[in-house]
Order: structure tokens, then C-alpha cells, then sequence
């Protein structure tokens, strides 16, 4: 009894750490909507593309952390290219129209990526590993990743970090206001060339600290775009414009899907990871489209 | 995206007569290569047919949906197991059952379109291609317990005869793909199309008018599986005659989707031109490669060439010209007519 619990536990607690990877890439879409209500399809893309160049960069020989900062700037050059190439000329386009171009943008990036790095799978080791932690194991018997928690604890500093940007800062104040309407941001004055390059910059970014965990753990390969499409039931259910509902839709997704592989995939010959967080995502639809956290959404004939 | 109504003119008879003259007498007679129908006609065709069932549901419809492929594999499958199991039934019998088949899985995963639109509904169709491979990947009886992971297709039989030559798959092709071609045009025509539009346009005011919602949305994903389903099993049947999963995965939806955004939106014409692009660009970027370059440039830089030349054309269609390159071709034939009248 006590046995089959822990087990649960374990299941449990690998899961909810494993939806923190699915956090991170979540909370890169929810920066851009948030501030354009763009939805940014190329986000998995851009992940991709960030820890690909880091890698490729670091087998030059370059440190760790200057190729850290060097790949920041490949990312804030994307934002600014998005920016003046993709955005610009959409501007006041209907959302279904930016979502179409963003997939556009997603497949440039992937093709440019492998243009420049191959193909090849690649290692990335970022000094922690990808197993138990012997002191929580011996302690609490909880079978615990190294990699999971580090993971957990960067997404949760980072929605901190966020947060408290979008909610205390006179640039997060800027940035509610274009979401709300851009154009009577930009009529009192809100720089909105500004505004879309930083907060492209910063999912930039955000899909660079993603890539590297998922890099860690899978490889640094083309699946992680398959992987980053998974983010998207995240979304769904933590609501779209939501930094604490990517992360408290991560934990629902990476528990679910966990303890449903456990517990009742063996009955279906394994694999449903693939699709329980989609069906998941529908059950929420039905019921609360505007996911948890999200703003309810009003349309107007 | 406007709708264009029209009536049928003697100039659309005169077209429908010459592509009819061409498609069954000039093709078959000036191509003898087995390359030409296997390689590329056959393809195109079966592609076009299920970039037609994407249309339907997104170019008029104007529900977002990422799912094609699993509804071909749907299909697909379905054909390979009703001609398995049901002896002596037609292989257009088993074709429209197949469609039927895939269509049910249409109505099932359109039911979230009655509550949610746009990115929110494309993740649910991605529900359906996710799920539809894997059901028919894990269950032993879809793939009739064979182990290897692909499976044959059995010949095409009709009457008695089996049509197993390039020539004549393109014939059973051709036939179909007119029949179901000249249906959708006349459907978008007709009420269920016009009930399409005007939920694409603005889904509240066209119930207020009283359009059933939940009938027209249905409808267009149930129809728009059809379409992808018999064209899935045509493609596994006809292009790539074996059946694997793997080959409907999620890089053939987004190609189908490719096809009717760079096809234009909201045009039958444009799944063809769409298709035809999406699978003739490849081929013209290999054998670039392969007799200008000869082969310096590596195979992986091509493909991702490929790639990224999709994802610009994606974006500067979406910023030029959103109706595609069907729209481009009627501005390009206007152009070039009143060039010619102001000559007379």
C-alpha cells in the first residue's frame, strides 16, 4: 500500500516537473500574446533555433557564457528581423492572418537553422544530471531528476521575473496597454516599434532557456519543434494571456499525462502521451475556453 | 476575403471541356513516361483532392484546421481493411465507404468548432491527427497484425481487371477527382456553401440570420474529411502503395495546409495550383542541385532551402496578396486581356 503510494508520488512529482518544460515554452507564447495578441506559432521554431545556435556556438570553442550572451543577441536580431519584415506590414491584420504568417515565420527559422547547423542530433550538457538526486532519495524515497528541479526552478524565477516586470514596471505598463489596443497606445505616445521588439527580444530569450533544458534532456534535434506543438494544450488550458497559467497549465499537463501513462496506457499498448494532453485541451475547451486564468473572451458582431 | 459568387458562363463549359480533352486525351497520348504519372501527376492529384477537403473547411468554412492528415490516414486505412475483409465490394464502393469513415471522424473532432475558433480550434483538430495515428498504430487489427510496420496495398480491381500500370491508375485517379472536383464546385456554389462563407465571415451575424451553426460547421468538417479520407486512401493506393502512419504524420497536414494558403484561399482552382507548387518545388529544387550545382550543394541544405523558401512565400503571400496565387493568376489574365483589347 504504502509502496504503490510513493509510487504514485513518484509518478506525481516527475510529472509536475517534467509540465515545468512544458512551462517554459508556454511562457514565451503568453509574452507575445500578451502583448499583441499575436499568437506567435513560430515560438516552438524559435527554441529550436536559440539552443541550436548556442550549441553551435559553443563547439567553436566559445565559452559558455559569452556564447550564452552571444546566442541573447542572435535571438534580439530575430525579434528585430520579426519586427520590420513579418509584423510591420501585418499590423492591424486579423489575428488568424498573423497566426498563418507566424507558421510562415516558424518554417523560415527551422529551414534556417539547419541551413546554417545541420542536422545532425546534438549533445548539450549543462553540468547537472538527467538523474535521481541521491540525498532526496535516500531521505524522502522520491526518485527525483536533477534536471526536473533545475527546471522547475528557472521557470519559476523566471514567471517571478516576469510577472513582477508586466505588473510593476512602467514597460510592463506600456506593454498591457499595447495588448489592450495598440492604436490608442501608440496615439498617447507608447513607442510601439519599442515594445514589439523587446517583448520579441524577451520570448527570445525565454525559448533560449527552454531549448536548453529540453536540450539537455533529449538532445538538441529537430523533434523539440514536435515537442514545443505540446505547449499549445498548455496554453489552452492555463489561458493564453496568463503568465501563472502557463506554468499552472504546465503542471496539469505534465501530471495528467504522466499518471495517465502510468496508470491506464498500459491498458492501450503505451504511447498516449502523444495525445492525452490534446484531448485534455478539448475537455477544457468545452467547458471553459477562456482557460483558467485567461480573459474571457467577448466578441461583438 | 470577399466571396465570389458565379454562374456558370459558356467560357467555364469551354474550360471544363478542354481540361476534360486534356486530362483524358492529350496526357494520355503525349506522355508515355511511367515517371510523369507516378512521380508527379498521380501525387498532384490525390494531393489537390485533399487540399480541396482542407479548403472546404478553411477557405470557406473558414474554421482553422490542422488535421488533414489524419483524416487521410483514416482513410487510408479504412480502404485497406474494407477490401481486406469485404469481399467483392467495389473498390469505389470501398472508396466512398473509406470517405464515409473519415468523415465520422470529421463530424467527432469538428464538435469543439461549435464552441471555439481559430488557434483554439487548431489545437483540437491537432487532437485528431495525433490521436487517428496513433489508434491506427497500436492496435494490431487496423494493419491486420502485421508486424513490419508497412503493408503492401492491394491492387485496384474494378470488374474483374486490375489496374496496376501507372497509366491506368491515373485513369481510376482522373475520374475521380472530376467527379468530386465538380461536386465541391457546385456545393460552395449552392447553399451549403453560401451558409460557409457566411459563417467564415462572421460567424454571430450569420446565426442571427438564421444559420444553423452547428449544421454548417458540422457539415464542413464531415464533407472536408470526406474529401481528405478518399484521397488518402487514393494517395496510399496509387503514390505510395504501401500503408504506414508514419506517412501521414504532421508535416503532411501543415504541407496540405501550405497548399491552400499559397493556393489562395477560398478557390477550388487554387488546391490545384497549390498542390502542383508544393510538390513541384522540391523536385525543381533537386534537379537544380543535381544538374546546375551537380550535386555540391548538400542534400540537407536543399531540403532546408525548401523550407525556408515555403515559410517566405507563407509570409509575403499573407502581406501582398492573402488570396493566393489563384487570385494572382486571374490579376495576371486581366492584366494581360485589356492589355490586348486596347491593342484592337
Amino acid at each position: 500500500m504504502i509502496d504503490s503510494l510513493l509510487f504514485f508520488m513518484e509518478v506525481l512529482v516527475g510529472g509536475l516537473l517534467s509540465g515545468t518544460m512544458y512551462s517554459l515554452v508556454a511562457l514565451g507564447f503568453v509574452l507575445i500574446y500578451k502583448a499583441s495578441s499575436t499568437f506567435n506559432f513560430a515560438q516552438g521554431a524559435m527554441v529550436f533555433f536559440a539552443v541550436l545556435a548556442f550549441v553551435g556556438l559553443m563547439e567553436f570553442g566559445i565559452p559558455f557564457v559569452v556564447a550564452f550572451v552571444l546566442t541573447i543577441f542572435v535571438m534580439i536580431g530575430v525579434g528585430l528581423a520579426t519586427e520590420r519584415l513579418v509584423l510591420r506590414p501585418l499590423m492591424n491584420q486579423s489575428e488568424d492572418t498573423l497566426l498563418m504568417a507566424t507558421i510562415g515565420l516558424g518554417f523560415v527559422l527551422e529551414g534556417l537553422a539547419q541551413a546554417v547547423w545541420g542536422v545532425e542530433v546534438r549533445r548539450l550538457d549543462l553540468g547537472i544530471k538527467d538523474s535521481p538526486i541521491p540525498w532526496i532519495a535516500d531521505n524522502l524515497k522520491l526518485f527525483i531528476s536533477a534536471l526536473d528541479l533545475t527546471a522547475g526552478v528557472v521557470a519559476a524565477a523566471m514567471i517571478i521575473g516576469l510577472t513582477l516586470l508586466f505588473k510593476y514596471t512602467k514597460i510592463g505598463l506600456g506593454l498591457r496597454a499595447v495588448a489592450d489596443d495598440a492604436g490608442a497606445a501608440s496615439s498617447i505616445g507608447i513607442p510601439l516599434k519599442h515594445i514589439m521588439l523587446l517583448v520579441w527580444s524577451a520570448a527570445g530569450v525565454v525559448a533560449l532557456v527552454a531549448g536548453m533544458m529540453w536540450g539537455a534532456r533529449a538532445g538538441v534535434q529537430f523533434a523539440l519543434v514536435d515537442l514545443a506543438l505540446k505547449a499549445l494544450p498548455v496554453l489552452i488550458i492555463g489561458g493564453f494571456s496568463s503568465i501563472p497559467g502557463a506554468i499552472i497549465g504546465g503542471l496539469i499537463i505534465g501530471a495528467t499525462e504522466k499518471v495517465l501513462e502510468v496508470y491506464i496506457g498500459p491498458f492501450f499498448g503505451g504511447a498516449i502521451e502523444g495525445w492525452a494532453p490534446y484531448v485534455l485541451a478539448i475537455f477544457f475547451l468545452l467547458y471553459r475556453p477562456e482557460g483558467l486564468f485567461g480573459e474571457k473572451i467577448i466578441r461583438r458582431v | 476575403m470577399k466571396p465570389v459568387f458565379m454562374t456558370y458562363t459558356k467560357g467555364d463549359i469551354i474550360n471544363f471541356i478542354v481540361l476534360m480533352v486534356l486530362a483524358f486525351l492529350v496526357i494520355p497520348m503525349t506522355i508515355t513516361t511511367g515517371y510523369w504519372y507516378s512521380s508527379i501527376l498521380i501525387p498532384w492529384l490525390c494531393l489537390a483532392l485533399a487540399a480541396i477537403g482542407q479548403q472546404i473547411v478553411m477557405g470557406y468554412a473558414g474554421q482553422l484546421s490542422l488535421g488533414a492528415a489524419g483524416f487521410m490516414a483514416a482513410g487510408a486505412f479504412a480502404c485497406f481493411n474494407l477490401i481486406l475483409r469485404v469481399p467483392d465490394l467495389p473498390f469505389f464502393g470501398a472508396l466512398i465507404i473509406s470517405g464515409l469513415v473519415a468523415a465520422a471522424f470529421g463530424i467527432l473532432f469538428g464538435l469543439p468548432s461549435l464552441r471555439v475558433r481559430g488557434i483554439y480550434l487548431m489545437v483540437a483538430t491537432l487532437a485528431s491527427q495525433f490521436f487517428i495515428i496513433w489508434m491506427i498504430d497500436k492496435f494490431g487489427w487496423f494493419k491486420n497484425y502485421d508486424s513490419s510496420g508497412i503493408i503492401t496495398a492491394q491492387n485496384i480491381v474494378i470488374m474483374g481487371k486490375a489496374y496496376t500500370s501507372p497509366i491506368d491508375m491515373y485513369y481510376v485517379i482522373v475520374i475521380v477527382v472530376t467527379a468530386l472536383t465538380l461536386l465541391a464546385m457546385n456545393m460552395v456554389r449552392g447553399s451549403a456553401g453560401r451558409n460557409w462563407m457566411a459563417v467564415r465571415d462572421m460567424d454571430i451575424a450569420a446565426e442571427s440570420m438564421g444559420v444553423s451553426l452547428l449544421k454548417a460547421k458540422l457539415e464542413a468538417f464531415a464533407i472536408s474529411a470526406f474529401y481528405c479520407g478518399v484521397a488518402g486512401a487514393l494517395f496510399a493506393f496509387t503514390y505510395l502503395k504501401s500503408l504506414e502512419p508514419v506517412a501521414f504524420d504532421i508535416k503532411l497536414s501543415f504541407k496540405v495546409l501550405f497548399m491552400v494558403i499559397l493556393g489562395g484561399l477560398g478557390t477550388i482552382n487554387g488546391a490545384f495550383i497549390g498542390a502542383a507548387f508544393i510538390l513541384l518545388f522540391p523536385v525543381l529544387l533537386n534537379f537544380l542541385g543535381n544538374n546546375v550545382f551537380h550535386g555540391m550543394i548538400d542534400a540537407t541544405i536543399i531540403s532546408s532551402i525548401e523550407q525556408i523558401v515555403f515559410g517566405v512565400l507563407m509570409i509575403v503571400f499573407m502581406i501582398y496578396e492573402p488570396l493566393g496565387m489563384a487570385k494572382l493568376w486571374e490579376t495576371i489574365k486581366i492584366k494581360v486581356s485589356s492589355k490586348f483589347k486596347k491593342k484592337i
